[in-house]
């Protein structure tokens, strides 16, 4: 398990004083002070983690987040903000001498502009209630997480969310125009807007993805798009991972982006079949899901297209969707797979990391040695289009050790996805669970580069520490040049 | 001339900034050189010359990844992605010939650093939507890595991004990895003629609103299109929306995409060639090339507040202009030596920004040449100078004046 800062006690001896505080800026119902009406708040999707804050905070306008964050950037407290908790990573875990600020209460979409196509929305709005609000003019949002019935909008621009289109239609952070963001200072601030492209340096950038580190966004301006005209799907059993890879190499080399890849391996079918009945193969070892959208004329000509390649490369059952009921029982399985491998074990443990594609077959033979080794099992899911592996380790929270064993595995994982050049995660962020394996992708330099952006942003540290990066500093110490004047290999300049 | 450094591999590059940082030395990064006399006109004391950072590093189609040193030249880039039916989809525009310069000699960094992107930025994305990784050095001299190579990542700070659009004040980038996608097989322009700007807006807000996919849309009054070869002197304004994609795909959409238009006005079509040559000209701002003399904005904006925001600038400066993306953004020639700032900012009144891209070097001292910032987020982005660059030592001024 990976250790939290030390709680301060100086904080939590003024805990009245801080709540009675805080209770005159959001008044009511705003601030819950009480360990059972706490409770609902002590974990996010990653529930390894527990830990009661020390206050929940519920502000309904910016000017009180404002409020909130000048008084506890005075009195140094510790904020931690939560969209709808949904993170999988403890991006939202409470502190124990924190306040909880909760966004919640943002539900509204703001304005819905057509010529422009763009909405503004707090960010309390779910994912899916952007698309929902737009769609009677056959608009949507394009960054779909599995979790998007739930998930926030503003949880989304924390975590640079992803979903099944990436690969065709970006991250988060590709769709969002503009942000209002609280500074731990309190300072209101706005990036960006309906209009294309940031003035001076690109915070968007940064923001989009910074995991509550940075700042409290208030307001969020995305692009929506029109649907497509029409989807279908092919289903692709293959009898090796390998040969699934490759047709997913083929596909994209022909030059075709399709809006969805997706692929299954053998404990992963098995356990979405039987719990959803999509009519999966069983005797494949691996399961290709390819979504074409677009005009009819294109997708239906694509579709030929990539049939012939998968055939080639050795597929040995083939389905298309003929409508659109069958294209959703293609997905159905796909969708129950985190539940329908919950199933079959008492608990499961979701991994996140992106590799190259064609090094695919090596990390899942990699993986089965891995899995003989800590004796537990693993199903795999693969956003096959854009690289990002969720294997899902099978374990039993009440057997001693076997938390700690499938985090010891998950941790193998990751750290060889980052040997064979990919990354730590995909799309559910650092947050708690992977902020110890930092120092596998990145060298103390590019750590330290990071945390000076941090400070920029938050010089006293305040804002969701204990999250991302697996030491914290004084940004004081950070700032410090070290310039051992004159002692530089070539103190004088123009040599080369 | 001042003098220059010219280092070898990134450690060398390392080894200059350090020894800057140590000595209080002012560095003016280049790679090619094509976009000196574009931002504000910094002060330095040495020019530390990134053109000997060439090459590209990795290149795998299937993963649609590709590395590169900063200084490689885009054109060479452009060649090795068109080998393999690949394309950079933000459609990196070239300053060359609007700066008076001879046309495709930018590298990558400089792009990337200029944040450069073309028509297709609507529908595709701009430059920092395809940046996966970096190796840079900061103004202390370090080099650091951020990002990788896979395109779903968000392990860390997303300073990739950050650093396309930073103009070299924050690192002095090295290696950049790319996300890169497969070229359209066909394509087709649908031209409407006649137009008014409100009305042309409507049309474009009516084709991006469809299903039709337009990857580029444009409106040149009549002064404009009257310069673009493709067009064949309409008489008339012009505008122009783009359709990409297999053949079978574009001969539908465009089908329906007339439909859509033909009750806005008279229709006309642009061939494959026609389209793809009349697109370079609309990127890279050919109405307004061999005029160097007459300053020129970009602004990006709003769509829809566009014709209202030139149609005000114009009526004070007799400015000529067109717009691209769908209207969001506006490209102006000031009708003499002056940039007229102070019009353009008022007419735009914060509803986007506007960057000078052309002026003479004493219209760039007097000028802002980049949207001026409130004070807190000027604050800010002072601090993240900071954070990267304490010393001040790369492209001091060139965004933003030095305290």
């Amino acid at each position: 398990m990976v250790a939290m800062p030390a709680p301060d006690r100086a904080v939590l001896d003024r805990r009245e004083k801080i709540v009675s505080a805080l209770r005159e800026i959001v008044p009511g119902e705003g601030v819950i002070a009480n360990e059972i009406a706490m409770r609902p708040y002590e974990s996010d999707g990653l529930t390894a983690y527990r830990q009661l804050p020390m206050v929940v905070v519920l502000p309904e306008t910016t000017a009180q987040v404002s409020k909130v964050l000048s008084y506890c950037y005075e009195n140094g407290i510790k904020v931690v903000p939560r969209g709808a908790g949904t993170s999988l990573s403890g991006g939202a875990l409470p502190l124990a001498d924190g306040v909880l600020l909760g966004l919640g209460k943002f539900n509204k979409v703001l304005e819905i502009d057509y010529p422009n196509r763009a909405v503004i929305a707090q960010p309390g709005v779910t994912n899916l209630g952007i698309t929902k609000a737009v769609e009677g003019k056959g608009f949507y949002y394009a960054p779909d997480p599995s979790s998007q019935i739930a998930c926030t909008i503003g949880g989304n621009v924390a975590e640079n969310s992803g979903g099944v289109h990436c690969l065709k239609y970006g991250l988060t952070t590709n769709n969002v125009l503009g942000v209002e963001m609280v500074l731990i200072t309190g300072e209101i601030v706005r990036f960006g807007g309906k209009h294309l492209d940031a003035e001076g340096y690109d915070f968007l950038s940064i923001i989009i993805g910074s995991e509550g580190l940075l700042g409290v966004v208030t307001e969020v301006t995305v692009r929506i798009l029109k649907k497509p005209e029409t989807a279908r799907a092919l289903l692709v059993g293959f009898p090796t991972s390998e040969a699934a890879g490759d047709c997913v190499a083929k596909i994209i080399g022909a030059g075709i982006i399709p809006g969805g890849m997706e692929m299954m391996d053998k404990p992963a079918i098995h356990a979405s079949e039987a719990f959803v009945k999509a009519g999966y193969p069983l005797d494949v070892e691996a399961l290709l899901i390819v979504e074409l959208d677009g005009p009819e004329a294109e997708v239906d000509h694509l579709i030929e297209r990539v049939s012939k390649i998968a055939e080639d490369c050795g597929s040995t059952t083939l389905r298309i969707s003929n409508n659109e009921e069958e294209r959703l029982k293609f997905w159905a399985g796909r969708k129950a797979a985190f539940p329908a491998v919950g199933r079959i074990s008492p608990d499961y443990y979701c991994m996140d990391g992106t590799i190259p594609r064609a090094k695919l077959p090596l990390v899942l033979a990699k993986m089965r040695e891995f899995s003989e080794k800590y004796g537990l099992l693993v199903a795999n899911v693969f956003h096959a289009g854009d690289g990002n592996l969720h294997p899902l380790i099978l374990y039993d929270a009440n057997k001693e050790g076997e938390l700690q064993r499938a985090e010891d595995f998950g941790n193998d994982i990751l750290r060889l996805c980052v040997e064979v050049g990919g990354v730590l995660t995909g799309e559910h962020g650092v947050g708690v669970e992977k902020r110890d394996l930092m120092p596998a992708m990145f060298n103390k330099i590019d750590l330290d580069q990071q945390l000076r952006v941090k400070c920029a942003f938050d010089d006293k540290g305040l804002l969701n520490p204990g999250k991302v990066f697996p030491e914290l500093h004084r940004c004081a110490e950070m700032g410090r040049m070290h310039v051992h004047g004159g002692k530089t290999a070539f103190p004088d300049l123009p040599r080369f | 001339m001042q003098d220059a450094i010219k280092p070898r591999d990134a450690n060398e590059v390392a080894e200059a900034i350090a020894s800057a940082a140590a000595n209080a030395k002012r560095l003016e990064l280049v790679g090619h050189g094509t976009k000196r006399e574009l931002g504000r006109s910094a002060q330095t004391d040495v020019t530390l010359d990134l053109s000997a950072l060439s090459g590209i590093t990795l290149y795998e189609p299937e993963e649609l990844v590709l590395s590169a040193r900063a200084a490689m030249p885009i054109s060479e880039i452009e060649k090795t992605l068109e080998a393999s039916n690949q394309e950079l989809a933000f459609e990196p525009m070239d300053y060359g010939p609007l700066l008076n310069k001879a046309p495709g000699e930018g590298t990558i960094g400089g792009a990337i650093a200029a944040g450069l992107s073309g028509p297709r930025r609507i529908k595709a994305g701009a430059a920092r939507d395809f940046m996966l990784g970096v190796s840079a050095v900061s103004g202390r001299g370090e080099i650091f890595k951020a990002g990788g190579r896979v395109v779903k990542n968000v392990t860390g700070y997303d300073l990739p991004r950050l650093l396309a659009g930073s103009w070299g004040t924050l690192a002095a980038m090295t290696d950049i990895t790319l996300k890169v996608l497969p070229r359209a097989e066909d394509c087709a322009t649908v031209l409407v003629f006649g137009l008014t700007d409100s009305r042309a807006s409507e049309a474009m807000s009516a084709a991006m609103g469809s299903s039709c996919e337009v990857s580029a849309a444009a409106h040149l009054p009549q002064f404009c299109a009257e310069k673009i070869a493709e067009l064949k002197s309409p008489g008339k304004s012009v505008t122009a929306l783009r359709l990409e994609g297999i053949s079978q795909s574009v001969a539908y959409r465009k089908m329906k995409l007339e439909e859509l238009l033909r009750s806005f006005g008279e229709l006309g079509a642009l061939d494959a060639n026609a389209s793809r040559a009349f697109w370079k000209n609309i990127r890279d701002v050919a109405p307004f090339a061999g005029s160097a003399a007459r300053p020129v904005w970009k602004i990006s904006t709003t769509p829809s507040l566009a014709p209202e925001i030139a149609a005000g600038i114009s009526a004070i400066t007799a400015a000529h202009y067109y717009y691209d993306w769908a209207g969001g953004l506006l490209w102006l020639e000031m009708p003499e030596d002056k940039p007229q700032d102070g019009v353009v900012r008022t007419a735009l009144a914060g509803r986007g920004h506007a960057t000078l891209i052309r002026a003479s070097a004493s219209a760039r001292a007097s000028a802002e040449v980049f949207e001026p910032l409130d004070p807190v987020r000027a604050a800010l982005s002072q601090r993240l100078k900071l954070s990267f660059d304490p010393n001040g030592v790369l492209n001091p001024g060139r965004i933003y004046p030095e305290d």
